[in-house]
């Protein structure tokens, strides 16, 4: 026994189970000699007791959908949704066969990497640059809808690239699928009629990633990751001619 | 990652309780709720280490209380009705139904601030330290508190309050 005098606080603290064991027997004894005292406690304790019960339904009830937090999480990590990957791996089965792409430097990295990326840019430029019907399906007269468009299907908003200044002008863009979540296509051409393509998605690895060269089959680019945004650029012409408009588009995107 | 969703999943059941005691809304709570986990989720890396449930708790105080304040400004009021028949358990007796939801209708009458210290502690087992900083408040203020809320309620339950609800005498009358 300590004889220290039992205050306000131990009381409080006993009915909540918060005293260490010696002090509890303390108030346990004080208790015993205080009938008065110990109604109240006893009083407190019934009520804390009935606040539990009456609360517990809550938190017994199952999570409304709006409090998954998996999803939230899978939100913050930009990651698509899992319909996409169903999606994409349909389309991968159905081009499986064009093949034959190669990294050059060490980009041979992580799913979903850039890697991926740059093979995702020259699978869309394969399919769509040739088209001459209807290579985008929203023309450059909507960019402000493409943009807005894309920017709601990635979750992220997404600047579109002007390369004016290298001479290309925008055709148009396009939502692909890629077997990690949608991407914005956009096309761009020059007075000449040669196009390039540019990719963009959010990456799940490789988040910020140095440019680095790719080339494969007859199309060659460039591709990097910035704050959590990749972007691969092709098109038929040399690899180092894309260069200063790769670089070029990176900077438009990182003074946004 | 898979840190954050083992950490923070188990708490959100508790979440949900000390935001409906709070603003007894049920849409209102869930909504400060997801609130609460998107801002955990974002602000991840800001944590103390060790158990994140008063750092998640403050979180949705704070919320709460920017909640407070709107409404307050709006002039509007939450409901504090809203608990309806589904809040409880389906095999719960009806006196008992009752019996809960006296106390809970008495304990919406206490001041917000007494009633955050007595849910927090009394409810969620938070230590009186992490009480006092979900709350923003010296230890002693969340003891002088709890003491309030608990004699407040108290007189609440023998309605010897001015002005004794009705659903004391509805109560009696069950017996």
């Amino acid at each position: 026994m300590t004889n220290r005098p039992i205050t306000e606080d131990d009381l409080h603290a006993y009915v909540d189970g918060a005293l260490e064991p010696e002090r509890e027997s303390e108030v346990a004894a004080h208790l015993q000699d205080h009938p008065d005292v110990a109604r109240r406690v006893s009083a407190f304790s019934v009520q804390r007791d009935l606040l539990r019960k009456a609360l517990a339904p809550i938190a017994d009830e199952p999570l409304p959908p709006q409090l998954n937090l998996s999803e939230m999480i899978e939100t913050r990590r930009r990651r698509p949704s899992p319909i996409w990957w169903t999606v994409a791996a349909l389309l991968m089965l159905s081009i499986g066969g064009l093949g034959g792409w190669v990294m050059r430097g060490n980009l041979q990295g992580s799913p979903g990497g850039l890697a991926a990326l740059a093979q995702e840019a020259a699978y869309s430029y394969s399919v769509y640059a040739p088209d001459r019907v209807r290579p985008v399906e929203m023309r450059a007269s909507d960019s402000a809808q493409l943009v807005q468009w894309v920017s709601n299907r990635l979750k992220q908003p997404v600047t579109l690239p002007d390369l004016t200044g290298s001479g290309y002008r925008l055709m148009g863009g396009r939502l692909i699928a890629t077997s990690h979540g949608p991407a914005a296509m956009f096309m761009y051409d020059d007075d000449r009629g040669s196009r390039l393509v540019v990719l963009t998605r959010p990456m799940i690895s490789e988040q910020n990633a140095p440019m680095a060269p790719h080339s494969g089959g007859d199309v060659s680019g460039f591709a990097w990751a910035d704050g959590g945004m990749g972007y691969s650029l092709v098109g038929q012409a040399a690899a180092e001619s894309l260069r200063p408009i790769a670089n070029e588009m990176r900077r438009q995107a990182r003074s946004i | 990652m898979n840190d954050m969703l083992r950490l923070i999943e188990p708490v959100i059941p508790a979440l949900r309780r000390y935001a409906r005691a709070l603003v007894r809304n049920r849409a209102t709570a869930d909504d400060l709720v997801q609130d609460c986990l998107e801002r955990a989720v974002s602000h991840w890396g800001q944590r103390r280490e060790g158990d994140p449930r008063p750092w998640l708790f403050t979180i949705l105080h704070n919320l709460a209380l920017s909640q407070f304040r709107r409404s307050a400004r709006r002039g509007k009021h939450i409901a504090i009705d809203e608990a309806s028949e589904d809040d409880f358990k389906q095999d719960a007796v009806q006196e008992q139904k009752l019996m809960y939801q006296d106390v809970l209708d008495k304990l919406a009458r206490l001041p917000d601030d007494q009633r955050a210290v007595l849910l927090l502690v009394a409810v969620e087992d938070l230590s009186y330290a992490d009480a006092a900083r979900v709350l923003d408040i010296p230890i002693g203020t969340v003891m002088s508190r709890l003491s309030r809320a608990r004699e407040k309620l108290q007189q609440e339950i023998e309605g010897t309050v001015d002005g004794a609800p009705k659903n004391v005498v509805q109560l009696r009358r069950m017996k």
